[in-house]
């Protein structure tokens, strides 16, 4: 940079207080380094979102009666079309997968402890937010699985005692899923939630910064007992070179998906034909949907479907409050990696029968 | 005397400031969650609609017909009776099907099933689905609500 414009610049903005730091930043390295990549593949698709958003929403039109026809035009006439969406549509699933594998590293090394309990906090909230992005984004095309979709994923809110017919009724914009929906769902999606999500994100990567990358106790201990320092790597280029190197990963991973499988736009919804058999919600869904599959009607005289949302919540709940509900103590560490690995096998064997069923072509 | 009056007043104009502040909060917050409410939009409820021709729904079959903002199921039992229901899964809220091979009326979102007469027989349905009267006139099924 032309030294008068670097000196002009640097009076204004306090571009040399951050290289410095930049500089003296260290990032700590041992067996489970690999896993602080995924937070940095995270935002790297969240990026990818935000680009492909926005040119999808150059020829999107956000009504029933020509959303259908408004992506089917994006996918078969603008060139490139079929590209900008099927990378949006894969990035979106990408990213709730990164997102997730996030979630779990940092559980499995215990990385929410004191002083990141904010960190891991906003962190929970992003992820569903994430999952907010993929319900009210599923909608969009106004397919027929994407209408059945919505119309399940929001009736669910109604078991809700008190405000379930309230919380319907603001989801949908009205009794039914109809264009009001779809109008609304969009406004949540491009508006509401980037807006949303964009805040929190600030804070969460403000706080990763602010505490540096958290160290798990098994490698802290094994120090303590070796008495050696931890290793660390330089953040520039070093650590910054190695994140380089999993955003290409993503992003080949991405362009292959998007070229090779690219995302079906399937049939238009008609909101007067039945449900069409083998039906399903997005993969992320697949074990929330399985499991309302398997609840009964009535379990001890209460409303079944009450009972698994009730449940889902209260295990929301416990997530978001996990830093304070886990203890410091080895033994309480132990508990939180096996309430993990039993969530885990939960939902991906969920997922299983749900895959296993959907195969089958969903006969009863 | 002075001091005790300073703070008074003080306390007062603090008190003013924060009804003011909490107002200014009231008057945004309340026209924004009026706004995020969707109005109820009267809507004539249906009470009867033409379901097509009777000829053409074979025994055995179903056929799913709009009725009103909702969907109805009409269907034709192996022993040539026809039926009505409303269309609404108990369950969540999705379309159900007539499922020939299980004579039985199906639902694809989460397998719910009902029997001929509307009641809710296996899978994940709390409650029956709403029966319809139905009539036949010059070969067009008529399905109305019962009153």
């Amino acid at each position: 940079m032309p030294g008068p414009f670097r000196a002009w610049l640097d009076e204004r903005l306090p571009i040399a207080d951050v290289l410095a730091m930049l500089r003296h930043k260290t990032v700590p390295q041992h067996r489970y380094s690999l896993w602080y990549y995924f937070g940095g593949m995270t935002l790297f698709l969240f990026i990818v979102q935000v680009i492909t958003g926005g040119l999808l929403l150059l020829y999107y039109r956000p009504s029933s009666s020509e959303a259908y026809e408004s992506v089917a035009f994006i996918v078969t006439r603008v060139p490139f079309g079929w590209l900008v969406r099927s990378v949006h549509a894969w990035s979106a699933n990408l990213m709730v997968a990164m997102a997730v594998a996030h979630l779990f590293s940092v559980l499995f090394l215990h990385a929410y402890r004191r002083p990141r309990e904010l960190t891991w906090i906003s962190g929970v909230l992003l992820l569903l937010l994430t999952l907010a992005f993929g319900f009210t984004g599923y909608l969009l095309p106004w397919n027929e699985v994407s209408f059945f979709a919505t119309r399940v994923g929001t009736d669910i809110a109604a078991t809700i005692p008190g405000i379930g017919h309230f919380i319907v009724r603001f989801l949908r914009g009205g009794d039914d899923v109809t264009g009001a929906t779809l109008t609304r769902l969009f406004g949540f999606h491009v508006a509401i939630l980037p807006a949303i999500v964009t805040t929190l994100l600030a804070l969460h990567l403000f706080l990763v910064q602010r505490h540096g990358m958290s160290v798990p106790p098994s490698v802290e201990a094994r120090a303590v007992h070796d008495h050696k320092a931890i290793r660390a790597i330089p953040f520039i280029p070093h650590f910054a070179l190695h994140d380089l190197f999993a955003w290409t990963v993503a992003l080949a991973l991405l362009a292959g998906l998007s070229t090779f499988i690219p995302w079906e736009l399937g049939i238009k919804a008609d909101p007067f034909a039945p449900a069409p058999a083998g039906i399903r919600p997005e993969w992320y869904f697949l074990w929330t949907f399985e499991t309302l599959k398997h609840v009964p009607a009535t379990v001890a005289g209460i409303n079944g479907e009450l009972l698994a949302v009730a449940g889902l919540g209260a295990a929301a709940l416990g997530v978001l409050l996990l830093p304070f509900l886990a203890g410091e103590t080895h033994r309480s560490r132990r508990v939180v990696v096996w309430t993990g690995l039993v969530a885990l096998l939960f939902m991906a064997a969920m997922t299983m029968l749900a895959v296993q069923a959907s195969l089958q072509g969903a006969t009863p | 005397m002075s001091d005790t009056h300073a703070t008074g007043r003080r306390g007062l104009l603090n008190w003013l400031l924060g009804l003011t502040g909490g107002g200014v909060l009231a008057s945004v917050i309340y026209p924004l969650t009026r706004y995020l409410t969707p109005p109820e939009i009267p809507e004539a409820e249906t009470h009867s609609v033409s379901a097509g021709s009777a000829q053409a729904l074979v025994p055995n079959s179903g056929r799913v017909v709009p009725f009103g903002s909702r969907a109805a199921i009409v269907i034709r039992t192996s022993g040539g009776e026809l039926r009505a229901f409303s269309a609404t899964c108990t369950h969540l809220d999705c379309t159900v099907q007539f499922r020939p091979d299980l004579q039985r009326i199906w639902c694809a979102c989460h397998n719910g099933q009902y029997d001929l007469t509307g009641r809710n027989v296996a899978g994940p349905p709390p409650r029956p689905l709403e029966a319809y009267d139905v009539k036949v006139k010059d070969d067009q099924i008529v399905i109305a609500r019962r009153s």
